[in-house]
């Protein structure tokens, strides 16, 4: 797949919005990773002399404090660090089980893809946020509960477009040409329809990392999500949400932060689309 | 006289991203009220796109210089209203895939009673009763019920019939027809080609044959003009074309056609090599690398079409 | 006469309610080219992928080398498929467009000798482009930077790499360049001849067939209607049908600067029949008995079967119309 690769890099570099939103996600995440380092705070400590402080340049507190005096700087960079983490883990999740899934399903055909939709069509009929309060109640809160209940959930859209896209490759002639070679049917799905459906794939993965982040932050806003002293941007933004007329940074930093973070996410995933979608000769 | 069709000098590029790529290269050519020129050349030889430019239905990247003149009329520079006018109704084409050049989700009927509303003005009752005659005209059967029915509703044969059908209701000047036969089965493809002739018989209009087989142009063509790689290497009578080709791409084309008739042989005659890709022009000859008789200077100097009214060639070293 | 490679009985192939192939039935010897002959409509794509089966047939049996392939587990089918290869139309379609030549031409090798270590199968990837008139350094390369003519190659390529009893080529040649078709024709020629395969070559192009066919089938509307040595088939057809196919197909003047045959006027193709010669609409010598029953297939001259009640009778030649 080298040389395909290459040209799809080619176009996406040749691409400025995507190109700018690439670089803004990486200065987000090295700041993410090296910032702890650069400030003299770190998340948990209460700082009772700075209580709510404002952001500015002379306390050590760039970016403010809440209502706790923690430093508003360091918790809003774990904060991402813990949102983009589940994005991305919850993202893989739904990439190989929803791939598999939706592959199966889509070469197989007959009455096996048939049961099989019937199994995803169910599954999405279920409330998503009922299902996560109910493994609340059964297995307590639990931050792998959530990355679970999320990934758990992710991968039905995945599957759909994965059949979909096997359904349409299945008839094309290659694959014929496969099965006359000698090829049986797990060759057949990993090395001639994964790859060829894979294009999509990335692109509706990229995409699906922004809603997940998005699903996450409003669990968490809603109180399901990650716990005390655990920070996500969720988390962060249902504290400021409270504090929004006294001390509105609380609310704006860590809020900033995520509609970057998706924002940027969705730019790059559109670039990343077009890039992929050009017909390669 | 006036030419039906003027050619001069016709220069056709496409421009991509990754620079820009020649289809046709300088291609001059006229063709004569009510003759039939064959136009024959293999995949990257330009055919088509000399009439696609006529037409002005090359796509937007498409760089075009020279002039295509009909009945007098330049039509490359000619605006959207000049063009419409004489599209369709003076200049007429078909196409190779009937499926796809006939609107799926409309009747025949309204398609054919369209075109003379469209260009002449004429009431719908009126149309739809000249498209049913012209129906029966080109012998579709049971030309009435066909009014009525949708494209995918007929075989392959009858609908390169009903585009044949609609070319012809407005009393054209000119009919392009662009491979009509090569979706075709062998025993329909027959019965096309009777039928274009009976019609070019009735009705007396200039035709252009467009195709990569030679046999099919010779059962219809007067004149034969010869492409290969953007630009035409041989234009000749028929007759002669094919007694005496003058151009080794003409000569050997014809020598790789395996025929029915004829001795049968243990090993086919081949053409070495492949057309080149477009885009790739060269200084020299462009058939040089694959010609039997090529020399020195055909790798360094390109021919240029020269001869005589009935028969020139562009060749260095042309045959006989 | 050689023994048989393959043995088709009684093939009859339905899409839904469509009765595509109609009982079909025929041999082919080893080291034998056999064409199939037909247009659209005939089946003998479908015959093809039957053989294969690529799809399932409703009735009949295909045996190669003595076993059916239609009836044996997917296990054993899959074991024979190395002797039974297929090129097909679309030169480009037929290809992975993600897998690199070297890849394709190399995976039958990698499922059946699993034992060779990955050196010694690019060495017989690369010999084999060789062979097929392919520089070897465009192992790396993908289908869409090869033209027509050279993807067809490559599909030859992976057809042969692991020397097949029987290669079946699907309108291999209908969608190049005539002066490419020869080369391809010559390169499958050549094939046969050094590895010994037989082939199974289907075309509507009567003229490429001429040149290279042992026996000749032809099909109609899912049936054969002739079977014989090519040049009994084309000096003397015997089916009405047969007559028809060879009399449309357009001639070149030659140099003797004789004029083009007039092909004679056929009407358009029916719908199914329902009884009788599925033919008898078009052709010009049906009787009533035509469309009573259905001629079976009878042999006329030892090799030459013919699927016409009037077969026995010398009829005259298509007129030529002036």
């Amino acid at each position: 797949m080298g040389g395909l690769a290459d040209a799809a890099a080619r176009r996406l570099r040749s691409n400025p919005g995507a190109v700018a939103a690439a670089a803004a996600l990486s200065a987000i995440l090295v700041m993410t990773l090296l910032g702890p380092w650069i400030s003299p705070n770190d998340s948990r400590t209460l700082d009772w002399l700075h209580i709510a402080a404002r952001p500015g340049m002379q306390s050590s507190h760039w970016f403010g404090t809440d209502r706790l005096g923690r430093d508003l700087f360091v918790r809003t960079l774990a904060g991402t660090r813990v949102s983009i983490a589940i994005g991305l883990a919850a993202s893989v999740i739904s990439l190989l089980v929803g791939v598999s899934y939706g592959a199966i399903a889509g070469y197989i055909g007959g009455r096996t893809d048939h049961l099989m939709m019937r199994l995803i069509e169910i599954l999405s009929g279920l409330p998503l946020i009922f299902f996560v309060i109910f493994l609340t109640v059964i297995f307590g809160r639990s931050d792998y509960l959530l990355f679970f209940a999320i990934g758990a959930v992710g991968w039905l859209t995945m599957a759909r477009i994965v059949r979909g896209q096997t359904l349409s490759i299945r008839q094309r002639e290659f694959i014929e040409a496969a099965i006359a070679s000698g090829a049986g049917t797990g060759r057949i799905i990993l090395r001639h329809v994964v790859p060829n459906v894979i294009g999509p794939v990335i692109v509706y993965a990229t995409l699906t990392v922004p809603q997940i982040i998005l699903f996450e932050s409003f669990l968490s806003f809603l109180g399901l999500g990650i716990q005390e002293p655990g920070a996500s941007l969720g988390t962060l933004i249902a504290e400021g949400a409270g504090e929004m007329e006294a001390a509105p940074w609380i609310l704006l930093v860590p809020g900033s932060f995520l509609a970057v973070l998706l924002l940027c996410l969705n730019i790059f995933g559109d670039g990343l689309r077009d890039a992929l979608d050009v017909k390669e000769g | 006289m006036v030419p039906t069709l003027s050619v001069d000098r016709l220069r056709i590029s496409f421009s991509y991203r990754s620079g820009s790529v020649e289809a046709v290269d300088g291609v001059s050519f006229s063709i004569a009220p009510s003759e039939c020129v064959g136009l024959v050349g293999e995949s990257g030889s330009g055919k088509t796109q000399i009439f696609m430019a006529a037409m002005g239905l090359l796509g937007r990247n498409a760089q075009v210089s020279g002039s295509v003149r009909f009945e007098g009329n330049e039509l490359l520079a000619a605006d959207a209203s000049t063009l419409n006018r004489v599209r369709g109704s003076q200049l007429t084409m078909i196409f190779q895939d009937p499926m796809t050049s006939l609107t799926p989700h409309l009747t025949i009927g309204t398609q054919l009673a369209e075109v003379m509303v469209t260009h002449l003005g004429m009431p719908w009752k009126d149309a739809r009763s000249i498209a049913g005659h012209m129906l029966e005209r080109v012998h579709v059967p049971e030309p009435k019920r066909r009014l009525n029915q949708y494209p995918h509703e007929l075989s392959g044969g009858m609908r390169q019939r009903v585009m044949i059908a609609m070319s012809l209701l407005c009393e054209p000047s000119l009919v392009i027809a662009d491979e009509p036969t090569t979706a075709l089965d062998v025993t329909i493809q027959a019965q096309i080609i009777e039928l274009l002739r009976a019609v070019r018989g009735e009705f007396g209009m200039a035709v252009v044959l467009i195709s990569h087989d030679l046999a099919v142009v010779a059962g219809l063509a007067d004149r034969i003009l010869v492409m290969y790689a953007g630009s035409v290497v041989e234009n000749a009578i028929a007759e002669e074309l094919f007694k005496h080709p003058r151009h080794p791409y003409t000569a050997e084309l014809l020598k790789c056609m395996p025929s029915v008739t004829g001795p049968r042989l243990d090993r086919l005659p081949t053409l070495a090599g492949q057309p080149p890709r477009p885009g790739e022009t060269l200084e020299a000859c462009p058939f040089a690398p694959r010609c039997p008789r090529a020399a020195d200077r055909c790798r360094l100097e390109r021919p240029r079409l020269e001869g005589s009214s009935t028969s020139q060639v562009a060749c260095h070293f042309p045959l006989a | 006469m050689n023994d048989i490679l393959l043995r088709v009985r009684d093939l009859r192939v339905d899409f839904g309610a469509h009765a595509v192939i109609r009982g079909v039935s025929f041999d082919l010897c080893s080291g034998e080219t056999l064409s199939l002959v037909g247009e659209s409509g005939s089946g003998k794509s479908t015959l093809a992928r039957a053989i294969l089966r690529l799809l399932q047939p409703v009735q009949g049996s295909v045996e190669f080398r003595g076993l059916d392939l239609l009836r044996c587990p997917a296990a054993a089918l899959r074991a024979q498929r190395r002797s039974l290869q297929i090129v097909f139309q679309d030169p480009l379609a037929s290809l992975d467009p993600r897998m690199t030549v070297g890849e394709t031409i190399g995976e039958p090798l990698k499922i059946f000798e699993p034992g060779l270590n990955a050196g010694a199968r690019q060495l017989k990837v690369r010999e084999t482009l060789e062979r097929v008139g392919l520089s070897s350094e465009m192992s790396g390369r993908y289908p869409h930077e090869f033209s027509g003519g050279q993807c067809q190659r490559i599909g030859i390529a992976r057809a042969v790499v692991l020397r097949p009893d029987l290669l079946i080529c699907d309108e291999a040649v209908s969608s190049l360049d005539v002066s490419i078709q020869g080369q391809i024709i010559n390169l499958l020629l050549d094939l046969q001849q050094e590895m010994g395969m037989a082939m199974l070559f289907i075309s509507h192009n009567l003229a490429v067939v001429r040149h290279l066919s042992h026996r000749v089938l032809v099909m109609y509307l899912g049936k054969l209607v002739e079977i014989a040595p090519c040049d009994a088939l084309f000096e003397s057809p015997v089916h009405p049908y047969t007559r028809a196919l060879l009399a449309a197909v357009p001639h070149v003047p030659h140099a003797t600067g004789a004029a083009a045959p007039a092909v004679p006027g056929e009407q358009a193709v029916p719908d199914m029949i329902s009884s009788g010669c599925a033919f008898r609409e078009r052709c010009p010598y049906a009787l009533s008995v035509c469309e009573a029953s259905e001629p079976p297939l009878l042999e006329v001259a030892p090799g030459h079967w013919a699927a016409c009640h009037r077969s026995h009778e010398r009829l005259n030649p298509l007129s030529l119309s002036p």
